[in-house]
């Protein structure tokens, strides 16, 4: 009993952070996929590049951390934008083979760009001074930073809710999601909340990429490695369901979490074997159906 | 007469197809290792070619299969069932059988859930065969195979000769099975499938067994590629079950066109020794090509280069 109580409490705050920082990166996929139907597995892209933008510019600028993620996320969004225009809108009508295809080629070419750019190997990231340090839970030391990517996680779900539910942008982009071709008759600008959301997608990618870093190690190889992670979370969530999305993240985070404590062999065994369950008992997504 | 012209230009194809097989044979002899792993990466793209363009199943864990047989075979070879032809008609076998147990449940779904389910089965696999080392040899993979010569005359040689022959005549056995199922009825209750399944349901087919049954000798075909890879590399490494593996023989399939045969004969070489050349230069070249590649298929080239030639071939014909 001594034992189980720490244990179970440090699987739960480590799954939890886990899983807001996949949360917070497939948020951008799941509204893809749900408002315009595109399967994006390009999608760790965005997180990527936003990491390795934001450990790359202190350097190369000289400013501050805090100053770099910002500067990163906002140059994200800007890319997201740029290439929701000249790529990814072209996908919509296409069949699930061939966006898979496209959007895997592009991912393809963007690593290897990367790979030029900066080199095969794992980034080196470094947090500043603040975030590096140990907090006590339960007597035994508990890393700042998971509590800070727990409380980043918070204010973007606070956020996520004020804007899905009580603005009317959210309410807008929700009609769009739930049936397009009525909120197109009304006179709703359809492609225009298309890239909005899109760019968002790509913003918030980047915050989990930067962010997630030390849980996801910034590589080329990172939008193509963590793909089944990213994409196990879009398949239970169902289309352009954020709340379920939530839900599966934080279930996917606690179940590896779990699965590597308790039986460490199997690695990334227990949470794909979930995956497949899941998706077999409920190929619609996971909480369809509850509301 | 219109059918007529097709089937001739299907045949003239691969009469140049077969033809340059054997050329390469002639005029590259140096070439004959890398030959030959090309025709073996053929034979699995046609596997999945038959999947994924006649039965419409997508896929991204087709490389369960490859692999599998991969691993039966060298199992076989390293408990001392070296006889070549019949280890590789048994790992088809057994991947067969398997796929049979997989289908019956994988196969309800389609689309996006199909995709995400075969996945997650083949990262289950990879991730299996990675810890079970006493069956696979985890990292290491199994080394120290060895085969009896085929048909107890030809011996296995260095520089490829028989490898390549070997395969060749396995690829061109498997083609013309395919060949010949595809332009049978159940190949067009399959073409049926893949277009309307709900209207084959109502015409009383029973979809699920069918697609079942042609799932099953796909992944069988692909457990028979897995199979000569071992025997002509005499080697299995945990590769073959990766996801990129997967991924690889979507593109070679894709590339070529995934709604002909022919598709998967000429994606795969073209796709292998893009990769071959690029990857003299720098290991991450090649990423960038194929990716490029990729997006010019989806965007400019539907039906890949299979289409691609069809076009240039009929327009000189009618035009």
């Amino acid at each position: 009993m001594d034992q189980l109580t720490p244990a179970i409490t440090f699987i739960l705050l480590y799954g939890v952070s886990f899983g807001i920082v996949l949360f917070v990166i497939s948020i951008g996929l799941v509204l893809t996929l749900g408002l315009m139907r595109i399967v994006n597995l390009a999608h760790g892209v965005f997180a990527v590049l936003g990491g390795y933008l934001a450990f790359k510019l202190p350097t190369l600028l000289g400013i501050s951390f805090l100053a770099s993620a910002v500067l990163a996320v906002l140059l994200v969004l800007l890319i997201g934008i740029f290439l929701e225009r000249v790529f990814f809108r072209w996908l919509f009508g296409m069949s699930e083979l061939e966006q898979v295809l496209a959007t895997i080629g592009f991912c393809f070419a963007f690593i290897a760009l990367l790979t030029f750019a900066f080199g095969p190997n794992v980034l080196a990231t470094k947090y500043p001074e603040w975030l590096s340090g140990n907090i006590s839970v339960l007597g035994r030391p508990f890393p700042v930073y998971r509590v800070f990517v727990m409380v980043v996680g918070l204010v973007i779900l606070l956020g996520l809710w004020l804007l899905f539910d009580h603005t009317s942008f959210g309410a807008t982009l929700r009609a769009c999601v739930d049936n397009q071709s009525m909120a197109k008759a009304t006179g709703i600008n359809v492609n225009w909340y298309f890239s909005v959301a899109f760019a968002i997608g790509a913003g918030l990618a980047a915050i989990g990429g930067i962010v997630g870093a030390g849980m996801l190690p910034l590589e080329p190889l990172y939008p193509f490695k963590h793909l089944p992670l990213f994409l196990t979370i879009v398949a239970l969530s169902g289309f352009g369901n954020i709340k379920a999305s939530l839900v599966v993240s934080l279930v996917v985070g606690l179940v590896d979490t779990a699965g590597r404590y308790f039986v460490p062999e199997l690695g990334a065994f227990t949470v794909f074997t979930l995956l497949v369950i899941l998706v077999l008992w409920r190929p619609q997504g996971l909480l369809v159906g509850l509301k | 007469m219109e059918q007529n012209k097709l089937t001739f230009w299907r045949d003239r194809v691969g009469v140049i197809w077969w033809f340059m097989a054997l050329a390469c044979y002639f005029f590259f002899p140096d070439y004959r290792a890398f030959g030959a792993s090309v025709l073996v990466m053929t034979l699995f793209a046609l596997s999945f070619g038959l999947a994924l363009g006649f039965a419409g199943i997508i896929s991204l864990g087709h490389a369960m299969y490859f692999g599998i047989g991969a691993y039966v075979a060298g199992r076989l070879a390293l408990a001392g069932w070296q006889e070549p032809i019949s280890v590789v008609l048994i790992s088809g076998s057994v991947t067969g059988v398997l796929a049979i147990g997989i289908g019956f449940v994988i196969l309800r779904l389609s689309g996006l859930p199909l995709l995400m389910v075969t996945m997650g089965l083949s990262v289950i696999v990879f991730e299996a065969a990675n810890k079970a080392t006493s069956i696979t040899g985890g990292d290491d993979g199994l080394s120290g195979i060895s085969f009896e010569p085929v048909l107890g005359i030809f011996k296995w040689s260095l520089d490829g000769n028989v490898q390549f022959l070997y395969t060749l005549v396995w690829l061109a056995v498997v083609f013309l099975i395919a060949r010949r199922l595809v332009a049978s009825p159940y190949g067009l209750s399959m073409a049926g499938i893949r277009e309307n399944p709900l209207r084959m349901k109502l015409l009383g087919a029973p979809v699920l067994r069918r697609l079942v049954i042609m799932y099953a000798l796909c992944a069988s075909l692909a457990g028979i590629a897995g199979a000569l890879l071992t025997q002509i590399t005499a080697f299995v490494g945990l590769q073959v079950l990766s996801l990129e593996t997967s991924v690889d023989v979507l593109v070679m399939v894709v590339l070529g066109g995934a709604f002909s045969l022919y598709g998967a004969l000429m994606g795969a070489p073209v796709y292998l020794i893009v990769k071959y050349v690029t990857q003299q230069w720098n290991p991450f070249y090649w990423m960038l090509v194929i990716g490029v590649l990729l997006m010019g298929v989806t965007f400019f080239l539907k039906g890949g280069i299979a289409a691609f030639l069809s076009r240039i071939f009929q327009n000189r014909h009618t035009g």
